[in-house]
């Protein structure tokens, strides 16, 4: 990777690139900020790919078609923000049940609501517990820079199809509008076997005819339907979990942060640092499924205090909370409705939080 | 060494240009760069501004609180950010110095227009020109690397204004070598 070039994106442009990259064959989406350039881009790109881009009459419609496209064995892929990745949830519950692969993106603006157009993560409860119905989940994936964007889209496919399951990657307005260096590698998964065939809706010549449906009528049917979806999500759980921890070995404050904030974090961390205080962070990359254990096993006797920082009113607390699992004080700060964190709030809290720790 | 750098204008003015010529010019060089544009409701005549880090290391937080160095290509965004920047900070001021209130004592201030360099530069290359102030008196990048980045990102419907705008980034360059009044930014 190394010697690849060196480019200058936009986080949108990034993942729609990736997604080229990645195979997607088919892109369906309605605009809206800050993610419109994923649409903008893949409306000529996909065409001199000689792939689909159909500009859809609403996120709706958008979703449905990612079904149709996922069902017949294709990489497809939506892109929209909070309000739009709202109208999505009933689909996104069928994707499950349905066992349909496919890749949602969705990069956060300020809510409730229509909200407004600032950068936000108040779509962490709505991407990782979702507005659909039944016991689903999903997989979702949180870069924090535009280089792990377009890994993470490469991942986004990959896991939609090894699994068969809808993959939601997101991000926040800042992912999507920054520029940062970055190199658009070789997808790593390229010559990985899915095995389409065994199920996908690809015409029923030579085999016998097969559905793909998310309504199952007959007696304790859906029961085991739910079971066996459930045993995979424990696979995943098991094989894909990843994060990132910075500095947490002698750490009496662990800070915990997703996406943006979390690098942010990290500068207050190295700032803390300078200054002799014992700070590290913990960064999920999977934020479903959670990286519970991982941040359970941190939670030693030196750490005496876990300090949650988000862009929204604690979304990810009550997963920070159920990890530490009562062995230390949590704490949160945060942002609701577009507003930013900077490093040096983030600093000021943890002084404070040192300052009472040695009092 | 990690700087961290606010242009500010007018929608219209490049503002956004400027800040991605600089942030692939910082490639150029092998370093770290994050660009954030206030993105949204600005519009042309609007105001319009960017977020430019440049750093050896990673780059954490891509979000400026206190920027190292102001470019203000107009007198309102000067008015707006100056109260921001770092002590021991610079501003470059796209005005002359006696049609702004200096409010500070503990920043650098660096006055250019167009009319300090030549009169066949046209209005629309402020932005070029106040960036390349920059650079040569930070010297935080080689003005070479300014140029290359230039001839890189240039789009194809301006290739006719490549020469002239080389030609602005080396005027406003020896403009601040010819006028080292005042502090020179460490």
């Amino acid at each position: 990777m190394e010697d690849e070039e060196k480019i200058l994106l936009k986080g949108n442009i990034a993942i729609a690139k990736a997604a080229i990259n990645a195979g997607c064959e088919c892109y369906f989406g309605y605009p809206i900020t800050p993610q419109s350039e994923i649409g903008e881009y893949l409306s000529k790109a996909m065409i001199e790919e000689g792939r689909i881009f159909i500009p859809c009459e609403s996120e709706l419609a958008a979703i449905n078609m990612v079904i149709g496209a996922g069902s017949t064995g294709t990489k497809a892929m939506t892109s929209s923000s909070s309000c739009g990745i709202a109208l999505m949830q009933e689909a996104i519950s069928a994707m499950y049940c349905q066992q349909v692969p496919g890749v949602i993106v969705s990069v956060m603006r300020g809510g409730p609501g229509l909200g407004n157009i600032a950068p936000s993560q108040g779509d962490y409860n709505q991407a990782c517990y979702g507005g659909g119905n039944g016991d689903y989940k999903v997989i979702v994936l949180s870069p924090s820079t535009i280089q792990e964007s377009i890994d993470l889209t490469y991942l986004s496919f990959h896991l939609a199809f090894k699994y068969r399951c809808p993959v939601i990657l997101l991000a926040d307005g800042i992912l999507g509008q920054m520029m940062e260096p970055c190199s658009i590698n070789k997808n790593p998964y390229n010559d990985y076997d899915y095995n389409i065939e065994k199920w996908a809706l690809n015409g029923a010549k030579n085999r016998e005819p097969r559905n793909l449906v998310s309504l199952h009528m007959d007696l304790g049917e859906l029961e085991k339907l739910n079971y066996d979806l459930n045993k995979k999500f424990l696979e995943i759980e098991k094989n894909e979990i990843r994060y990132e921890i910075f500095l947490t070995d002698d750490a009496n404050i662990i800070i915990t942060a997703f996406g943006t904030v979390a690098r942010v974090a990290k500068t207050a961390v190295k700032q803390a640092r300078e200054m002799g205080i014992k700070v590290g962070l913990f960064r999920p990359i999977t934020l479903s499924p959670f990286p519970s254990n991982k941040l359970g096993n941190l939670i030693c006797s030196n750490v005496k205090i876990v300090l949650d920082v988000e862009m929204n009113l604690g979304q990810m607390l009550k997963d920070v909370r159920s990890s530490v699992f009562g062995k230390c004080a949590v704490k949160f700060m945060g942002k609701p409705g577009g507003g930013i964190i900077n490093s040096d709030e983030i600093l000021e809290k943890i002084i404070d939080i040192n300052n009472n720790i040695e009092s | 060494m990690e700087k961290s750098i606010i242009i500010a204008g007018y929608g219209g003015q490049g503002v956004l240009f400027a800040g991605k010529l600089l942030s692939y010019a910082a490639i150029i060089e092998n370093m770290n760069t994050t660009w954030i544009p206030s993105y949204g409701a600005e519009m042309r005549g609007g105001s319009a501004n960017c977020s430019v880090k440049i750093a050896n290391d990673e780059i954490g937080s891509p979000i400026i609180n206190k920027p190292d160095i102001l470019i203000a290509l107009n007198i309102p965004s000067f008015n707006r950010f100056e109260k921001d920047v770092k002590k021991d900070g610079l501003i470059i001021v796209c005005a002359s110095e006696n049609e702004v209130t200096k409010s500070r004592d503990d920043i650098n201030y660096f006055f250019i227009t167009l009319k300090n360099l030549t009169k066949n530069i046209q209005l629309s290359f402020i932005n070029i020109v106040a960036l390349s102030a920059m650079v040569r008196k930070t010297k935080l990048l080689k003005i070479e690397s300014l140029i290359l980045a230039l001839n890189k990102l240039i789009p194809k419907n301006k290739l006719h204004m490549l020469t002239s705008n080389i030609e602005a980034i080396k005027l406003s360059a020896k403009f601040v070598f010819d006028n080292k009044n005042s502090k020179v930014f460490v």
